[in-house]
């Protein structure tokens, strides 16, 4: 039997995202209760280290901008009823080509490098998403257990890439070289360096920004997800993904090839995770760094069952997230008995609720509303 | 009071509402012990929901269930069937893997050991195989038994639980008329034993050959109960639909021109190498109606797939105006060559219930130009499209941003005609035309079919 009746429209796109965020604060809270910290002064702190801040601010935004490309990547997947959990695999292999890109044209102003490089890095992650994605629709492999054997597979290719292609003789870091150059006093602006607004506002206005890695990849990333959303609600292809999705019979029904559609939004999906290496290679690290990726892949998951698929939803999912990765440093810096282990229960709590639980509110809520709309 | 006088089941004022439908409309309903009482209806006439709140599924906003003359609150179905109501689903509820017996005692194991209840089970199975001529094999697979078969499993599950009233939802409608011949003497027999059956369907046929009582509803209403002797068919769809049905479509005698489609010898195989469709010939002429006739199941669905490019033939060959589409073979292309689909299954194929109605009106001819250019999609442009097609088929609501599954069976076949109608195509096959569809509705349906020859 189906269900009872369907929610209002913005109950199912607010309130239960809000009511999951809240029990999972909660949850949280008993926990730091039993290793006797105050939750009320671990959350403050966790506010205050993330929006307290300009500091704040722009880590938020700089961790915000990685999980809305692997949120971006995991909806678009979804819409086309495929499970890509690929992603961290996908952004791996894309910091690939990223780098080579940088490394090999270093010598060509940036504005010729990165956006070569923002093109080889989507590229990479696309061929590592489409791969899964060819098997799944010619061979019926399954794409949950392919794109998770991909992720081993990227992470040993990779360990083998930058200690034996790209890691500068006689360094003993397991990194490659700087992927361009950035010294505005000499004019040297070469190669894929994408310069922190810190350095953008030194160089431009002589005004000193607190640290922080955040680079203009954020707004890129604002400006990638509403590509999504123009993909899938106002272009042909993405009404395609949308068909196959929802109802594959109906999708073959209108001469609708699935299989091209699954390989197709599974290469799209891979693209946009491979986005991630523009942020984190080429804005904040500068260069490819051993296991560089640190599970954002995973938490796009999330950020993509939190935002309901939308990217809308998905970019203010992606700030909370970047929210509890801020705030859960500065909580374990200011108190030593919260340690990075405790931020990471606290996020897998979040996830947990927000995710794997993110139906659980909804029969109550449905029966709630229904009893009080009679 | 004897048992014989108290009623079976009483409804008394049930009332039920989903958001903005009001499904079921202060129904009162009393079922005789020992009887078949029909409840008949078009679609959306609220027969379901309120054998669903008999049976547990739903709770009733208002109103009173009496088992026995005991009234009765039913939370679940498990309430249900402590009570000794038992229903037998259009979709069975079996599990295909388990044999017979495992799935008579699903839901009734009585323990962590399974082999006491199989072993009782076997033996009332037997019982009541004899007692209601229902020959099953209690160790068959479920899943490989022909479907008028799970069906005698379902009843027998039923049965086996304690069941004295069962309630049948559409039992005919995946049988043949052999099979439904047969379930008809099962039925009676469970009558003559004392059993009370309630069945629910569409087809008065059906009504007038087993039942004893009728109760007609219409929009969540119930219209009249009928002692099925003292009425007749043509009353019972009055009262149906509400004032009297046209059940036949005046047509002007065809003028068959040129042949547009031409099957030749078409054989189409299942995964298991079976042919469903078995060297099958015809043509059809441009203007005129073919009809492909016979029970359900007999490789009709089969043969329209592969006519509409859905799935290939095996051997043979289809000439769609000259042109052989078994090459193509492609939904697209015939779209394109003028040939226009509305299928068997429309909620599952003809449209998409979680798109909204405009974006499930273009399900097909999404890609073309009209619609936006390149690789856009126009979204006012699909917006305007459905508009002007629900008006033009008198789709209601007419709200082209309304989600495909809000809109009852009949509307939904409306604005998946008015898709396959509107690029004028040479040849349009409709599967099961009148399925799903209320009666009043059917005719339009019909007549549309009419204008069609007459344009083609």
């Amino acid at each position: 039997m189906s269900a009872r009746g369907e929610l209002r429209g913005w109950a199912d796109v607010a309130l239960i995202p809000v009511l999951n965020l809240v029990v999972a604060l909660l949850v949280s809270g008993i926990v730091v209760l039993i290793i006797g910290e105050s939750p009320m002064e671990a959350m403050w702190i966790m506010l205050k280290g993330a929006v307290g801040s300009i500091k704040g601010w722009s880590y938020l935004l700089y961790y915000s901008t990685n999980f809305i490309f692997t949120g971006l990547a995991v909806a678009v997947a979804f819409h086309a009823g495929l499970f890509n959990i690929g992603g961290e695999g996908q952004a791996y292999i894309a910091g690939l080509g990223a780098t080579m890109t940088g490394l090999g044209l270093e010598f060509l102003p940036w504005p010729i490098v990165i956006p070569l490089a923002v093109l080889m890095s989507a590229l990479f992650g696309a061929f590592w998403g489409w791969v899964p994605g060819y098997l799944q629709a010619k061979r019926g492999s399954h794409i949950v257990i392919t794109t998770i054997m991909f992720n081993f597979i990227a992470s040993s290719l990779m360990v083998y890439f930058i200690n034996y292609w790209l890691r500068p003789v006689g360094k003993m870091a397991v990194e490659s070289r700087a992927v361009g150059n950035f010294d505005f006093s000499t004019f040297d602006l070469t190669g894929a360096y994408i310069p922190s607004l810190r350095e953008l506002s030194l160089a431009i206005f002589g005004y000193r920004l607190p640290s922080s890695p955040l680079n203009p990849t954020f707004l890129f990333a604002l400006a990638v997800a509403w590509a999504v959303w123009y993909l899938l609600w106002r272009t042909k292809l993405g009404y395609e993904i949308r068909a196959v999705g929802a109802n594959t019979d109906a999708a073959v029904y209108a001469g609708i090839r699935p299989q091209k559609i699954i390989m197709v939004t599974m290469a799209i999906s891979g693209g946009l995770a491979g986005l991630l290496a523009v942020n984190e290679v080429l804005g904040a690290q500068h260069r490819l760094v051993l296991e560089y990726v640190q599970g954002a892949g995973f938490v796009g998951i999330a950020v993509a069952l939190m935002g309901r698929s939308h990217p809308v939803g998905i970019v203010l999912a992606a700030m909370l997230f970047g929210l509890l990765y801020q705030g859960g440093t500065e909580l374990s810096f200011a108190k030593p008995e919260i340690n990075r282990d405790m931020i990471v229960v606290i996020q897998g709590l979040v996830i947990l609720f927000m995710g794997a639980l993110e139906q659980t509110f909804r029969p109550w809520l449905e029966a709630l509303f229904f009893r009080a709309e009679d | 009071m004897t048992p014989s006088t108290t009623p079976a089941i009483e409804l008394i004022g049930i009332d039920k509402r989903f958001g903005p439908v009001h499904a079921n409309k202060d129904v009162t309903l009393t079922i005789r012990q020992g009887s078949i009482h029909g409840i008949i209806g078009e679609n959306g006439a609220g027969k379901s929901t309120l054998m669903s709140i008999l049976f547990g599924f739903y709770q009733a906003d208002k109103g009173e269930i009496r088992v026995k003359g005991q009234p009765l609150k039913i939370r679940s179905s498990s309430d249900a069937i402590a009570h000794g109501i038992g229903m037998v689903h259009q979709h069975f509820m079996l599990v295909d893997t388990f044999t017979v017996l495992e799935n008579v005692v699903l839901g009734a194991e009585g323990g962590a050991l399974i082999g006491p209840a199989l072993a009782k089970a076997r033996e009332t199975l037997t019982h009541l195989s004899q007692d209601y001529e229902m020959d099953v094999d209690p160790d068959a697979i479920v899943g490989e038994l022909p479907v008028g078969l799970q069906q005698r499993v379902e009843i027998l599950k039923a049965l086996f639980k304690g069941a004295e009233t069962l309630i049948l939802d559409e039992p005919t409608g995946v049988l043949t008329p052999d099979e439904a011949d047969h379930l008809f003497r099962i039925l009676g027999q469970l009558r003559d034993q004392g059993k009370t059956v309630i069945l629910i369907t569409h087809k008065l046929r059906e009504i007038m050959a087993i039942t004893d009582h009728v109760t007609v509803m219409r929009r969540g209403e119930l219209v009249a109960t009928f002692e099925t002797k003292k009425t007749n068919v043509e009353e019972l769809a009055e009262a149906m639909v509400g004032r009297r049905v046209l059940l036949h479509v005046d047509k002007s005698p065809a003028k068959p021109g040129v042949v547009v489609l031409d099957v030749k010898n078409v054989t189409w195989k299942d995964k298991k190498g079976i042919a469903r469709v078995d060297n099958v010939s015809f043509n059809v002429r441009a203007g005129e109606i073919v009809g492909i006739a016979g029970v359900s199941g007999n490789g009709q669905s089969e043969l329209l797939d592969v006519i509409a490019g859905i799935t290939r033939p095996a051997s043979g060959e289809i000439i769609f105006e000259g042109k052989s589409i078994g090459q193509l073979a492609d939904p697209r292309h015939l779209r394109e060559e003028g040939l226009a689909h509305v299928p068997e299954d429309r909620q599952h194929r003809g449209l998409i219930s979680s798109f909204d109605a405009s974006e499930s009106g273009i399900l097909g001819w999404h890609y073309d130009e009209s619609l936006g250019h390149g690789f856009r999609l126009d979204r006012d442009k699909v917006v305007a499209r459905c508009t002007k097609e629900m008006a033009e088929f008198d789709v209601r609501p007419g709200n082209p941003l309304l989600k495909s599954s809000k809109f009852s069976g009949g509307n939904q076949q409306k604005i998946i005609l008015a898709r396959e109608i509107a690029r004028d195509p040479d040849l349009l096959i409709v599967g099961q035309p009148t399925r799903g569809v209320e009666a009043n509705e059917r005719e339009l349906g019909l007549r549309m079919a009419g204008v069609m020859r007459e344009a083609a």
